[in-house]
């Protein structure tokens, strides 16, 4: 805490840096500009002395033990109430009032930062240990797991037997076969709506409704595409069972994501397109080249890298999605590569069967540990998908040196 | 090469709004010509009618006759991208493709139209079109580099190879000076003097002194009022529009007692 807020009160002596030194300061010539401030060093006595008395109110209030959390939160509060108070009484109103500000705007960054940072270190210490003891997690499905190994791995120390490697390969499938269906309709809707639309009233109903389609609950995503898979399969191949039971494949959960994921790429591309200046076109079209020419060498390529980066956040953000995978492909307990046929398992599914359904009933701790290890590799894809995003988006970024 | 234009009884629209109202004027070939006048009074319109690119802009329509060489661009068969190709232009702020390199965005306006060429023909096409803009000392060393790199006032010359490149008849010029330093500026005026032997080139400008530095004739261009049409005032020599101009209101403009 106290680095974290360190920096915004170096802000109050830029111009003393030997001010840490206070012997310096009777040998120096004073300098009127700096007469008047508090040493650089108060923010350090008030940390220490709300460190101090956040100790001693914590101890006061709480009836059981040391919280060391209330103890911080305490003392950052009296931290805040220290620091306006010492600089009011040292500076003035307007100073206290400012380092007032910055100190709760750091605070509520700090408070924002508590959950992501709380999450990640949840998911890691209960995965990895799991990962890194059973690196076959990441190699095998559960084909042979059943209650009884899963019994004896918790009652008698057997090794943790099964894994997710079919999960992972159901949200790698799904995710494909959902980002090729997207992304050329994306891609199309928004070059439409920024390049050819000219703002009539077709493509303000196309924004509206991509705007109500960027809300729609994921699970809704997920019975659309049951229902119209299945009315496909019954209007094009008949309706007995055979065929009904086809409806539950990969590829309608790819069609589920979609719907949720084409809104996310359109508005992404067409802010992308949007920021392409139309100098850039009137020089294209001023050469003679022709509107679909320009789009596809000048258009596109200049806004290459924001679109990339925004598809890679769509994915990122359904590969996560569990209800609408759960709906439209099932689980199975066993590798199945084809998107097109047979029920699927997705990793976010996985998670979710493990802990609500355990293979063991009797003994779920197995199940348990699978599901956290399948969680961080999950959570691991998506920052890596993030990651990629940064990457591609600096890749294809327009030289901008070289002068 | 270079053609004359002749733009007859021609009337340019946004929508509904008739922004320039019944422009005659006849503009020479191997020569410079430039439109002056205050801001709003269509002078970057009537320029861009010449090559059809108001038609970018959603609702503009152009009427009337504008004839290259006595055939008329706004004949209902006319391709427009045919007429641009022919009508070059160059624009207010330098605008290199930033994806691509000096020497490909020399090469732009046959890249971007998917022309094959031999290197050694798109070698002597960059030499003689950077040649061609003063430029080519500056940057034949780094020809790979971005377009992007360069200063502003080399960029809007790498702007004018590139219109050189695709060799049009007319090049047209938008306030091409206006982002630039003194120097530069210089740089380009001197450029225009050598291209008026190949091109006509027509050039709006905002600065006075650059149209009778530059320019051979000038047209005077005003505006009647907010919400009314721009009209061709005054079209002459540009030493008689500067020195002993006829009408009243081009007296006033370039004497700065304007308003």
């Amino acid at each position: 805490m106290s680095t974290a807020l360190k920096k915004p009160d170096e802000g109050h002596t830029p111009s003393a840096p030997p001010s840490s030194k206070p012997n310096g300061r009777s040998t120096k010539p004073k300098n009127s500009l700096t007469a008047g401030q508090k040493p650089g060093w108060t923010w350090m006595v008030v940390a220490a002395a709300s460190l101090a008395v956040g100790a001693g109110l914590i101890a006061l209030i709480a009836s059981e033990g040391f919280s060391f959390a209330g103890w911080l939160i305490l003392s950052a509060i009296v931290y805040v109430i220290g620091m306006y108070v010492t600089t009011r009484v040292i500076e003035n109103k307007r100073r206290a009032t400012d380092g007032l500000w910055r100190n709760l705007v750091w605070a509520a960054f700090i408070v924002a930062l508590i959950p992501l940072v709380s999450l990640l270190w949840t998911v890691f210490a209960q995965g990895l240990p799991t990962l890194l003891s059973n690196p076959g997690l990441l190699t095998e499905d559960m084909s042979t797991t059943n209650g009884a190994t899963d019994a004896a791995t918790q009652d008698e120390g057997a090794p943790l037997s099964g894994g997710f490697v079919h999960g992972l390969i159901g949200t790698l499938m799904i995710t494909v076969v959902a980002t090729v269906i997207s992304v050329p309709i994306g891609l199309m809707a928004s070059i439409y709506l920024v390049e050819y639309s000219r703002g009539g009233w077709f493509a303000r109903t196309i924004t509206f409704f991509v705007d109500v389609m960027t809300g729609i609950p994921s699970i809704v995503a997920g019975l659309f595409a049951f229902a119209a898979v299945q009315l496909f399969i019954t209007t094009f191949l008949g309706e007995s069972p055979v065929y009904l039971q086809m409806v539950k494949m990969g590829l309608s959960a790819a069609i589920a994501l979609s719907v949720l994921m084409i809104p996310v790429v359109v508005r992404s591309t067409e802010e992308m397109l949007r920021v392409v200046p139309n100098e850039l076109r009137e020089a294209s079209y001023a050469l003679g080249v022709r509107k679909w020419k320009t789009i596809m060498k000048v258009v596109l390529p200049t806004s290459i890298s924001g679109i990339a980066s925004g598809v890679t956040l769509a994915i990122a953000r359904v590969t996560g999605e569990t209800a609408p995978i759960l709906v439209t492909a099932g689980f199975l307990a066993t590798t199945n590569w084809n998107p097109f046929s047979g029920w699927m398992t997705a990793l976010p599914v996985y998670i979710y069967r493990q802990l609500v359904n355990p293979t063991a009933p009797a003994a779920p701790v197995p199940s348990e540990m699978r599901a956290w290890a399948a969680a961080l590799v999950l959570i691991i894809i998506v920052m890596l998908l993030n990651l990629v995003a940064r990457i591609v988006a600096q890749a294809f970024a327009p030289k901008k040196t070289g002068r | 090469m270079a053609k004359r234009i002749d733009a007859v009884d021609l009337n340019v629209y946004y929508g509904s709004f008739l922004a320039v109202e019944d422009v005659n004027i006849r503009i020479e070939p191997r020569a410079v010509t430039a439109f002056i006048g205050p801001s709003g009074c269509g002078k970057t319109t009537f320029l861009r009618t010449i090559n059809r690119m108001h038609e970018v802009l959603p609702g503009a329509y152009a009427e009337g006759k504008m004839l290259l060489d006595g055939e008329n661009i706004y004949d209902p068969h006319v391709d427009p991208v045919s007429i641009r190709a022919e009508v070059g232009m160059v624009f207010q702020r330098p605008n290199p493709f930033p994806t691509m390199s000096i020497r490909e965005n020399v090469l732009a306006g046959y890249k971007l139209n998917g022309t094959r060429m031999s290197k050694s023909d798109a070698d002597a096409i960059v030499e003689k079109s950077l040649r061609g803009a003063n430029l080519w000392n500056e940057v034949k060393d780094r020809l790979d580099k971005p377009g992007s790199g360069l200063s502003g006032g080399q960029q809007q010359r790498l702007c004018i190879a590139r219109t050189v490149a695709v060799e049009p008849s007319v090049i047209l010029m938008d306030e091409p000076c206006s982002a630039l330093d003194p120097i530069s500026t210089l740089a380009v005026e001197d450029l225009i003097n050598e291209l008026k032997k190949d091109y006509t080139v027509v050039i709006v400008t905002h600065n006075m002194q650059q149209a009778a530095r530059v320019a051979d004739k000038t047209a005077f261009f005003n505006i009647q009022g907010t919400g009314k049409p721009g009209i061709l005032i005054e079209y002459a020599d540009t030493k008689t529009i500067f020195q002993n101009p006829e009408n009243e209101q081009t007296i006033n403009y370039i004497s700065g007692r304007f308003g």
